[in-house]
């Protein structure tokens, strides 16, 4: 037997449901899952990763958009998995895809920003893609698979 | 028949002009449907289908 320097991937995983503090605690009504949402932001935007929060700077308008945007479901909890001694991945993807219906953006977007609407509109990822204007139809964003590659968002160790 | 949602109301498909197009890259699969009516777009809806994560990678240091 030896031991192993690593950072567990339990822990990876917990991280992703709160379990760790490692600071100030958020207030937390319940332990019930969060929701969360996607918004749309323009080819202008400067969403990236030093965006902290939800904001309706530079986000996309148009018939039938709210701002703010949609529900993003997840409905499959977050997954931890170990490859080895010293690596392994905790993974979660939204459960169904994002889709804003009926909707007409003319002016050019290429980024979803995924946030916590529990948590004050705490930012979680950004997501782009290929410029795309929708005129009185639909815009729907397709997830990869839950895996532990290929899974929306990942924490890997290596 | 076919109707589409337009800016219009809805429409007989057979009465539009549909266009579509494709776009495959590593970070997205992408594929749109146009509907035109006397060079007017009426209609336009767009599937993204992501491909590419982001994803973080943690570390336990050493002491040392």
């Amino acid at each position: 037997m030896a031991n192993t320097q690593a950072m567990t991937t339990s822990f990876m995983g917990e991280l992703m449901t709160a379990t760790h503090n490692f600071g100030t605690a958020p207030v937390r009504a319940t332990g019930a899952t969060d929701s969360f949402k996607g918004a749309l932001y323009l080819t202008t935007a400067t969403v990236n990763a030093s965006t902290t929060a939800y904001s309706a700077t530079n986000e996309v308008s148009g018939t039938n958009y709210t701002a703010g945007g949609v529900a993003v479901t997840f409905g499959t909890p977050p997954t931890a998995t170990n490859s080895s001694a010293t690596a392994g991945v905790a993974f979660v993807t939204p459960s169904a895809s994002i889709t804003y219906t009926n909707v007409t953006l003319t002016t050019a977007f290429d980024a979803v920003l995924i946030y916590n609407s529990t948590q004050s509109d705490k930012a979680v990822s950004v997501h782009t893609f290929g410029s795309q204007t929708v005129t009185a139809g639909t815009f729907t964003l397709t997830m990869p698979s839950n895996t532990t590659t290929t899974a929306l968002i990942r924490l890997a160790t290596t | 028949m076919a109707l589409v949602n337009t800016t219009k109301g809805e429409m007989d498909e057979a009465l539009l002009e549909k266009r579509e197009g494709s776009l495959d890259n590593d970070n997205e699969s992408t594929t749109w449907v146009e509907y035109w009516l006397d060079g007017e777009l009426v209609h336009r809806s767009v599937h993204v289908a992501l491909k590419k994560n982001v994803s973080s990678v943690a570390e336990a240091a050493s002491f040392n």
